[in-house]
């Protein structure tokens, strides 16, 4: 079985036991907290968001456990995730997919640019290593202890205000419509800067002290000391040789990271108010609003697997040892 | 040596923050909880963090805090940590099957998003206490560390020694107990700070987005209420700055121990580059100035 | 081949800075000459790869030159320090003057990059008027010189079995006709068929390159067979030295006796193999007077108590033991 494949089947391992636990943790809530919402909004429900509902919260007591796991996956393939509670009458999947792009944009962007970043210094840091680059250390580790969140509302406080350019909330300005005209797009940018900075620089310490580790622990592997003996210029010493070699374990360590590394970002869009899906996670928490709050949860869990393919793709480009010989 | 200056620094922090969260609520001037007409006031030498818009000590709600939070770090990164140990040995002692199932798990664990995962489960917890919270962080964050140990367990169970014991007909466990798991501890004990760490910061965020303990103050309490009244559009800095710092120091102090065992563990890290002003350099070995005597 | 070309000079070589650094290498003074192939050996930790990285400042962390000289013979007749050049001039002067094959070539190579860009970088690098297609003309030259099919050209590292990966090393470091070539047990991990094939062609090309080659190992029977003088080192130091069929023949050390006997003869009179009993000193407790004394047979009194000196003795020859002391002229 080739690399590719292997990964390919773990991402539907993965995504079918986030499936399953996202399945049974409803049925773990006491009494039927949803019940009642139904019964409230009963007059406004259709008999199919209804039934919907049942089938994602296990409320028909009469079926058994395995029919309604089938009927669950069948509702799940047909991308019914049931009504949100928050933004009734809305659909689960409408509310995400108008949620998800900013997120993607947001979350997604500052985090590749952060591990570029972070891997770019750390490179430098580990190769400068007994210089003045050193004392950077304690400064990245205090940095990397905080919460991406607090950092957020730190920005806020200090950079933002009435005659500041950087605006506290929102993700374009208020009365605009979304279109893709320069106006909305440069308003987007404006308002993405502050939360994307945010993220930016809680997330590039990390990678700056693991690709420093790398590159102090590849540094003393013999090829790069073969390079020195070369005479090559010490540019190509430190990046063809050595850097080269550490962004491989630093590569699969951001596949790995990324489960942790997107639940601290998500957090930043509460501290901004800004409309993706870790806003609308903290909404669903507030409201206990469930359908929302699985169907988020599947969703994010999904891009993340995503995200890991991808850079399964790239460690494959990056690591000839892995590359099957055509 | 630096290095031990550093995990030194990070011990007598961390003590301070568990001595805190011994007497911390005792110690505390006031009542968290309590209200009183000093409604959202700047730090003074009565209310040395300031008060709350509901006139609440801001600096006892930090020192009755700790309690929670090094609770909960405590019990999450002792749950994980015994997970990851018996998962993570089993999976690299063993063979076949059992061992790539059990290393497909914790891939699975460490693949789904971590904290969104807490946060569906706590929501849908009949109650929340900061046993509950500290319970689903530990079930959850164990698989990170599971990996680390397998990796080490398979390659130690190559070693001369252990081979000889399996030849010697020694038991299984005699075998993990006397000869692998002592040469794990350093991993471990790295592993479990960095559970305690991703613990206090989930909690905390936890607490930030409203699930936390009925009635309990910690770090991410204080940050809820000033978030949730706009603490940031009147000016009262003082409401988040100081749990946030406390956050912070404790996240430092944690990072700094596993420094020290990181670098006890791998010795690429550890040697000296500089001293006395020479330079250890890769690829150009320093050559000492003779001493002019 | 009276010439010299390199001389080490009062070398000392460390291991980490201050009350903590272990001295590896002690006062070693060694001479290369033009075109001679000088062997260098020594039981595994007597410092011999110490001093070939320590000489040419190849060292890794935590090694530190203590002290001494590393003087080049220019071919214009200028001599240069290698202890004390700019960062620049040394890495101009490597590999186009003085090429090294290290210990254990599965870990030369970089895993990432195709053997190809490995060797035609070190081209690019000396060479700034060459057009890619003839480096890759010269990349393919010198796989065919150490007998490489040179459609291995773009193979990556890991393609390839050890012993290529050892001679593309070797190739490696003749790409820019070295003036030196500092080998460390190029063949240790080899078997004896494929070890005696490299050696043979790498003897071949010296003779028609006319480069000169230091040649490190613990086999002292391979090192009389193909060098011409050998260097004999116990616990950092230089014992004996000596023309390779005199000190084949009659080992003046005890030491060098002892090595002799730790391995077949290919060659020459039959030895009892009977090795050298105990085992070399830690660094950190020399023992007083001559390092070898504890494990010595033929230790005398004064042994414990003085340390010899290498010089000429009185049969001309050079070694360090009390047993033949130094000559006084
Ligand atoms: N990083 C280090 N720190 C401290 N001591 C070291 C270090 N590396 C090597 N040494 C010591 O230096 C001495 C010389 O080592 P060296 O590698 O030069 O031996 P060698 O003669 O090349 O042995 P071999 O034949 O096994 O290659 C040894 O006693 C070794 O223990
Ligand atoms: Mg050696």
């Amino acid at each position: 079985m080739s690399y590719l494949l292997k990964r390919l089947a773990f991402y539907l391992l993965t995504a079918w036991a986030a499936v399953t636990i996202n399945f049974f943790v409803p049925r773990m809530i006491p009494g039927d907290p949803v019940q009642a919402l139904i019964t409230k909004q009963r007059g406004q429900m259709t008999s199919e968001a209804v039934r919907s509902l049942y089938v994602l919260f296990g409320l028909d007591k009469n079926e058994s456990l395995a029919s309604q796991y089938f009927s669950y996956l069948g509702q799940l393939l047909r991308g019914d995730l049931g009504m949100s509670f928050t933004f009734f009458p809305s659909p689960v999947s409408d509310v995400i997919s108008d949620g998800l792009p900013w997120t993607v944009g947001l979350v997604g962007i500052t985090t590749v640019i952060g591990f570029l970043l972070g891997t770019a210094a750390g490179a430098v840091v580990g190769w400068r290593r007994g210089t003045w680059a050193d004392s950077l250390i304690p400064v990245t580790t205090f940095v990397s202890s905080i919460p991406y969140f607090w950092l957020g509302l730190v920005a806020i406080a200090v950079l933002t205000g009435p005659g500041s350019f950087f605006p506290a909330s929102g993700a374009y300005e208020i009365g605009l419509v979304p279109n893709w005209d320069w106006q909305f797009i440069g308003s987007t940018v404006q308002h993405g800067l502050l939360p994307g900075f945010t993220i930016l620089v809680s997330s590039v310490s990390g990678w700056i002290l693991s690709m420093r580790n790398m590159m102090v622990t590849v540094s003393s592997d013999d090829y790069v000391t073969v390079a020195h003996a070369k005479g090559l210029p010490e540019r190509r010493v430190m990046l063809a040789y050595a850097a080269r070699n550490a962004l491989l374990p630093n590569v699969s360590g951001f596949a790995l990271a990324l489960g942790f590394i997107v639940g601290g970002t998500l957090l930043v869009e509460i501290v901004f108010s800004y409309p993706g899906l870790g806003l609308q996670l903290f909404q669903a928490v507030g409201a206990k609003d469930y359908p929302l709050l699985q169907g988020i949860f599947l969703v994010i869990t999904l891009s993340v697997l995503l995200a890991n393919l991808l850079a399964d793709v790239a460690y494959l480009a990056l690591d000839p040892r892995t590359r099957r010989e055509a | 040596m630096r290095t031990n200056a550093k995990a030194l620094t990070g011990v007598i922090m961390l003590v301070v923050f568990v001595l805190l969260a011994v007497i911390g609520p005792w110690i505390a001037p006031f009542d968290p909880s309590m209200r009183s007409n000093a409604l959202l006031q700047p730090p003074s030498s009565m209310h040395w963090f300031g008060t709350t818009h509901l006139g609440q000590d801001i600096f006892s709600q930090v020192l009755a805090g700790t309690r929670s939070v090094v609770f909960v770090g405590a019990v999450a990164g002792v749950v994980a940590t015994v997970l990851s140990v018996l998962v993570g040995i089993t999976a690299g002692y063993l063979s076949g099957t059992a061992s790539e199932g059990l290393s497909a798990l914790s891939n699975v664990f460490l693949v789904i998003p971590a904290l969104p995962l807490i946060i569906i489960i706590t929501s849908s917890l009949p109650e929340t206490s900061n046993l509950t919270i500290a319970l689903v962080i530990g079930l959850t964050s164990w698989a990170w560390n599971a990996r680390v140990l397998r990796a080490q367990t398979l390659s130690l169970r190559r070693r001369d020694y252990v081979e000889a014991a399996r030849a010697n007909g020694e038991s299984t466990w005699r075998i993990i107990l006397f000869e692998i798991l002592p040469n794990l501890y350093a991993v471990i004990a790295s592993g479990f700070v960095g559970t305690v760490l991703f613990a206090v910061i989930s909690e905390i965020t936890l607490a930030f987005i409203g699930v936390s303990d009925a009635g309990g103050w910690n770090w991410g309490t204080v940050l809820y209420w000033a978030q949730s009244q706009q603490a940031l559009a009147q000016g009262a800095w003082w409401w988040f700055v100081p749990a946030g710092l406390a956050i912070a120091l404790l996240g430092t102090s944690l990072s700094l121990v596993n420094f020290g065992i990181d670098e006890y563990v791998n010795p690429r890290l550890r040697t000296r580059f500089s001293m006395r002003g020479v330079r250890m350099r890769v690829g150009f070995t320093p050559v000492l100035a003779k001493e002019t005597s | 081949m009276k010439d010299r070309i390199l001389e080490v000079r009062g070398l000392d070589v460390d291991y980490g800075l201050g009350p903590d650094a272990v001295r590896a290498v002690r006062d070693v003074d060694l001479t290369l000459h033009r075109g001679e192939v000088l062997g260098l050996a020594g039981e595994s930790g007597s410092g011999k790869s110490t001093l070939a990285y320590g000489m040419t400042r190849l060292l890794p962390p935590p090694g530190v030159v203590a002290g001494g000289e590393v003087i080049y013979h220019l071919d214009d007749g200028t001599t240069v320090d290698l202890l004390r050049m700019r960062d620049a001039d040394l890495r101009r002067l490597r590999w186009a003057e003085i090429a090294i094959v290290f210990q254990g070539a599965i870990n030369s190579l970089n895993p990432v990059q195709r053997i190809s860009a490995q060797l035609m970088d070190v081209l690019k690098a000396h060479s700034a008027g060459s057009t890619p297609q003839s480096r890759q003309d010269r990349a393919r030259e010198l796989l065919s010189l150490v007998g490489i099919a040179s459609d291995r050209l773009h193979s990556y590292p890991h393609q390839l079995s050890g012993g290529m990966r050892q001679r593309v090393m070797i190739a490696m470091a003749l790409a820019l006709e070295p003036r030196v070539v500092i080998m460390d047990e190029p063949t240790t991990a080899l078997d004896v068929v494929v070890q005696r094939q490299i050696l043979r062609t790498l003897v071949g090309l010296r003779e028609r390159l006319g480069f000169s080659v230091v040649f490190i190992t613990h086999d002292l029977s391979l090192l009389a067979e193909f060098s011409d003088r050998i260097a004999i080192m116990y616990a950092g130091q230089v014992v004996e030295e000596a023309v390779s069929a005199d000190l084949y023949r009659t080992p003046l050390h005890p030491y060098s006796d002892g090595l002799l006997r730790s391995f077949p003869a290919l060659k020459g009179p039959r030895r009892e193999l009977s090795g050298i009993p105990g085992s070399p000193p830690d660094l950190r407790m020399m023992p007083s007077g001559c390092a070898f004394h504890p494990r010595c047979p033929r230790a005398l009194d004064v042994c414990d108590e003085q340390v010899p000196v290498l010089g000429q003795s009185r049969d001309n020859r050079s070694v360090a033991c009390w047993l033949h002391p130094v000559a006084v002229s």
